[in-house]
């Protein structure tokens, strides 16, 4: 119910929401949990595991109980703590585990069969008959278990990734944090404040306590307003930082569309985002805990801080009548709230003896609650009070059982938080992140005076690391009680005391492990699931470890916590990996003429982030075949033209370039002239083939080197490796150029006639031989032609500046088409390499030698090279290899397949009679037969034998002719004429 | 985890290719026997504290640096150029 007078909500602004079907409304500055409980929606949600019916336990982001699916459209997001939920106009929201409805669950049978489902019953009863294990007892559990459901459509939602850099970064905007912010922002440094909630001030919001003479909300009002004077000053509300990495790596999870009813178009739901920050301030409070007693799970028990805070920050009362229930001075001030704000107090229980106050409301000392009745929510509890038993009515129960400072962050990198027996609470190990302080309530400090100097000397500190120095600042007057506990953990009886509310675990659970000797920490909670579910057991896992510590006999000292590890809130997937998805994930590189080459309908195929075409369908063609074979035959009888700029390019310059290219290549480089061009032959230092290409020398001290598609990055980093790390003396220097070019290959007996029909100066034999190079002009634009083939053709490349890429595919392809040529894809490109027997990466493709593809003879003797010394190994040169061949089909089954192994004929295809693989085939419409490469063991010795392919996926056989790998004009003539 | 570029600055490490130990700065004389390359190419340690290891900075300069560093504590303790000093 609304409490008149209290509360920062906006009363005068109505927000109509809907929770389980029904409508409500709620006020601006509502959460969906206060507004629930406005509402008197005291249910809202079932248990994880026994379905029992569960109300609001906190106004945080550590909530256990409230979790709901709040649906937006088409989307849904499930697992949202209704605690952190800001109201919207027209929020949806259904409650989770619940079926058929919240008022009756089917499940809740499960809650009669507990006795049964005890810690380990998963273990314990799904482990026989085995066959049972995937097809009854798997979907049986995953029916019964989980946390509410995806949406099981494409998500639309956006999520963005971002980041920052800051001088100091300050963790929570309560009184410590705002005051550290102050602080340190009056020295200039940048400063980004984050609070995982929108409105900042922490529990200044939730308590009656004056700062500075007034309000607390309305000290926080002027400290914002002056940090928002400060242009070094960069507030993030709705952000929770959710891990500490290395040097000073923050990730964060921002909230920015969620609180909205209409998210604006291209408006993330939430961001993620990596803080770098030279110093960090953790300001993030503290968390109250439960004591277990039984039955404390019915809805209407809370923490007595939520409660505080739904009252003085929301202006709701959870109940009608209102008990509390302690161990600390702390739990007082809800009781007392409670009462001044005019709603009835029944009991205040404080488990301490001799605590009575002067109040007008039933107190008991020394005294628990010990059973509490009520099936859908509280109606009543029995304390045990000076021997005797009592039950009192009550609809709310607020429990305290002393404060947690939030450490977590503290822990992120492996520091083991410190016990402090006085607030019977774990302390921050001081230096557990570097470069990371704490203050306030985080670091145990429990009075809003002490948390605001803390605050305030934290900030001096940190600014003076980073060379700043401050004049002291007055610090505002604050409420300085001190906060006195006495260990209360566990009030024991006979009913179910509940510890972790999310995961369904009792008291009788952690003292079961430690009878089947599960008694370490990290095995209880393993075996029991304590701390294991959406909220990381933050109300509940000390309370779990002392009940621990008691049955095992230790202290909780040396009980110990379990490992804190990020994020300290749940972060979707999809802020995670936010811009990875689709094209965010593979980037799209285009050639120069991937306009013309998608008009001409060329189907694109991706060779890695490239997109370059199939092959080029003419009208009539309605299988890809047909369009690659007359491709082929374009190519070998009059002229075809294809794009190759996705090949690597580096351009190397300097008077060592050509000591450098001898120490990266097999062969010599210091015998080719300028003009001309070489093949090259790559190896890694452990003597296997890294690439390979061409090499052109342009002048003197100039070369330009092309590499593979696939290894253009590869070789870029193992240049620059050779000479930084092996050779730094040597005077070169080279960069990549791979986007600076649009290069073509012009291909066929009529590429010469092509180019000098658009080619400023016409060429020959003699100003352009086989393999040579050179500067030309086309309509008075530099290019450079170089007379390589990649088809066993008479053919050149042409490269101009990539600007020009678009115009001159079009006119080739208009010269092209005259002549009776045409564009070829790299269907084709593949079928004129095969047949010409030139390799690709299917062929060197890791583990393959020079003396595999018959180039051990490349490995130059009057040098050393890369890979050399490794390359000459036993092992890796002899019959015992497997050596490049080619295959033909010689019987009935003409199917050859790459990736299929090769046998003797009579052997029987199983593992140790294998005789190699095969990497490439296709059809060759030239020699009118599939042709295939493999890798033969001792193959250049079995030209003319047969070889059985077997491929045991498809289970096809197919009889082989070995054969010499080039099918093509062995002799080379094409190549030069 | 952040790597100071002794020509870039401070860096985050996604910009950066990890190639493992800089022992692969000590390139073994051509004629080394086969055991002194196997050591130079497979053989590495696997320290708990102080180690070097070489670093690219791919998305950055293109430097090759060798990165100390605490494999324990994750420490970054120095950067340097493998070419050397001459910058």
């Amino acid at each position: 119910m609304r409490v008149s007078g209290k509360g920062l909500i906006d009363r005068n602004t109505v927000l109509n929401f809907k929770f389980n079907g029904q409508p409500f409304q709620g006020f601006s500055g509502d959460t969906l949990a206060s507004a629930l409980l406005a509402n008197d929606q005291r249910l809202v949600a079932r248990s994880f595991k026994y379905h029992r019916p569960r109300g609001i336990m906190t106004a945080g982001s550590e909530e256990p109980n409230a979790l709901v699916t709040v649906q937006r459209g088409k989307s849904q997001e499930p697992n949202t703590r209704a605690t952190v939920q800001r109201l919207y106009e027209g929020l949806v929201a259904q409650p989770q585990n619940a079926w058929p409805s919240l008022k009756f669950d089917a499940l809740g049978v499960n809650d009669l069969l507990s006795p049964f489902l005890v810690a380990g019953f998963y273990y314990k009863t799904f482990m026989w008959p085995r066959a049972f294990w995937e097809r009854v007892y798997e979907p049986f559990i995953r029916h019964a278990a989980g946390l509410g459901a995806l949406a099981e459509a494409y998500d639309h939602d956006l999520y963005e990734k971002a980041f920052a850099h800051c001088d100091v970064l300050i963790i929570g905007a309560g009184p410590s944090g705002l005051m550290a912010a102050l602080t340190v922002a009056r020295s200039g440094l940048d400063v980004i404040l984050a609070d995982e909630n929108d409105r900042l001030g922490g529990r200044l919001l939730s308590e009656v306590e004056e700062v500075a003479g007034v309000a607390g909300h309305m000290w926080v009002d002027d400290a914002l307003a002056e940090l928002v004077g400060f242009a070094n000053v960069r507030i993030m509300t709705n952000t929770t930082v959710t891990g500490a990495y290395d040097q000073g790596t923050y990730g964060a999870l921002e909230r920015v569309g969620h609180h909205l009813d209409m998210v604006p178009e291209g408006l993330p739901l939430e961001s993620f985002w990596r803080i770098t920050a030279k110093r960090a301030i953790l300001c993030s409070g503290a968390l109250e805990r439960q004591i277990a007693f039984p039955d404390n799970d019915r809805p209407g028990i809370m923490t007595a801080s939520g409660m505080r805070s739904y009252l003085n920050c929301y202006g709701v009362s959870p109940g009608q009548k209102i008990a509390v229930f302690g161990n600390n001075s702390d739990a007082h001030r809800t009781a007392r709230d409670f009462a001044e704000a005019g709603v009835e107090v029944v009991a205040m229980i404080d488990s301490r003896e001799g605590t009575s106050t002067q109040v007008d409301y039933p107190t008991y000392a020394g005294a628990e609650v010990v059973a509490t009745s009520g099936r859908l929510g509280l109606k009543s509890i029995s304390i045990r009070h000076n021997g005797g038993l009592k039950t009192i009515e009550c609809d709310a129960l607020g429990v305290s059982g002393g404060w947690n400072p939030s450490v977590h962050l503290t822990c992120h990198m492996n520091g083991r938080p410190v016990w402090d027996p006085s607030l019977a609470s774990f302390l921050p190990k001081e230096d557990a992140i570097p470069g990371l302080v704490v203050a306030g309530a985080a670091s145990g400090v429990m009075t809003t005076a002490g948390a605001l100097a803390q605050g305030c000397q934290m900030a001096q500190s940190v600014a003076k690391d980073l060379g700043k120095r401050l004049m002291p600042s007055d610090l505002p007057h604050a409420e300085d009680r001190p906060y006195e506990i006495e260990p209360f953990w566990d009030v024991g009886g006979k009913g179910r005391a509940w510890l972790d509310f999310q995961n369904d675990v009792t008291t009788k659970d952690v003292k079961q492990a430690v009878q089947e000797n599960f008694r370490s920490v990290e095995h209880m909670k393993r075996y029991t699931t304590q701390g294991m579910a959406t909220d990381q057991g933050k109300n509940s896992n000390i309370t779990a470890l002392a009940v621990l510590a008691d049955a095992t006999g230790r202290g909780i000292p040396e009980t110990g916590t379990t490992t804190f590890r990020p994020p300290y809130v749940p972060v979707a997937m999809a802020a995670l990996g936010a811009g990875g998805q689709g094209k965010g994930f593979a980037p799209e590189r285009f050639l120069t003429s991937d306009r013309a080459t998608r008009a001409l309908r060329a189907p694109m195929i991706e060779a890695g982030l490239w997109y370059r075409p199939s092959y080029f369908p003419k009208d009539g063609e309605t299988h890809w075949r047909q369009s690659c074979d007359r491709e082929v035959a374009m190519v070998r009888t009059a002229v075809g033209l294809c794009d190759v700029s996705t090949l690597g390019k580096i351009d190397i310059q300097g008077p060592d370039a050509v000591a450098f290219l001898d120490l990266l290549y097999t062969n010599s480089f210091a015998s080719l002239k300028v003009g001309r061009v070489r093949y090259g032959l790559m190896l890694r230092e452990d003597g296997h083939v890294m690439d390979d290409g061409t090499c052109a020398r342009l002048s003197n001290s100039h070369y330009l080197m092309t590499t593979t598609t696939a290894a253009a990055g590869q070789v870029m980093r193992h240049m620059d490796f050779v000479h930084q790390a092996l050779r730094p003396d040597l005077d070169v220097s080279f960069t990549s150029v791979t986007e600076h070019w649009a290069q073509f290959a012009v291909a066929g007996p009529q590429a010469r006639a092509l180019l000098n029909g658009i080619l400023d100066r016409k060429i020959s034999d003699k100003t352009m031989p086989y393999m040579g190079c050179g500067a030309v002009q086309l309509g008075g634009i530099e290019a450079r032609l170089f007379r390589i083939s990649f088809s066993g053709e008479h053919a050149y490349e042409l490269a101009v500046p990539a600007r020009y890429g678009d115009s001159l595919f079009r006119l080739l392809l208009a010269q092209a088409e005259a002549l009776g040529g045409g564009p070829y894809g790299i269907e084709a490109l593949n079928v004129l390499r095969l047949e010409k027997g030139f390799i690709t990466h299917a062929e060197i493709h890791g583990r393959i030698t020079a003396f595999d593809i018959g180039m051990g003879r490349m490995i130059s003797d009057k040098k050393d090279c890369i890979g050399k010394s490794m390359a000459a190994r036993s092992g890796l040169n002899g019959p015992e290899r497997d050596q490049l061949v080619g295959l033909r089909p010689v019987g009935a089954v003409k199917k050859i397949i790459p990736g299929a192994h090769l046998f003797e004929p009579d052997a029987a295809p199983i593992r140790k009679n294998d005789q190699g693989y095969v990497t490439s085939m296709c059809y060759s419409p030239t020699a009118e037969t599939v042709i295939a490469q493999a890798f033969l063991r001792d193959g250049r010795n079995r030209m003319g034998q047969a070889v059985k392919m077997v491929d045991h996926l498809s289970g096809v056989t197919t009889l082989c002719e070995v054969c010499n790998p080039v099918f093509f004009d062995p002799e080379g003539g094409r190549l030069r004429g | 985890m952040r790597i100071e570029c002794p020509l870039c600055g401070s860096r985050d490490r996604r910009e950066f290719y990890y190639s493992g130990h800089a022992s692969a700065l000590e390139r073994p004389d051509p004629d080394s026997s086969a055991e002194v390359w196997d050591d130079y190419l497979h053989n590495r340690d696997n320290p708990a504290g102080l180690t070097e290891d070489l670093w690219h900075h791919e998305m950055g300069c293109s430097a090759w640096l060798v990165v100390q560093r605490d494999t324990v504590s994750h420490a970054v303790l120095a950067v340097r150029l493998a070419k050397g000093d001459q910058l």
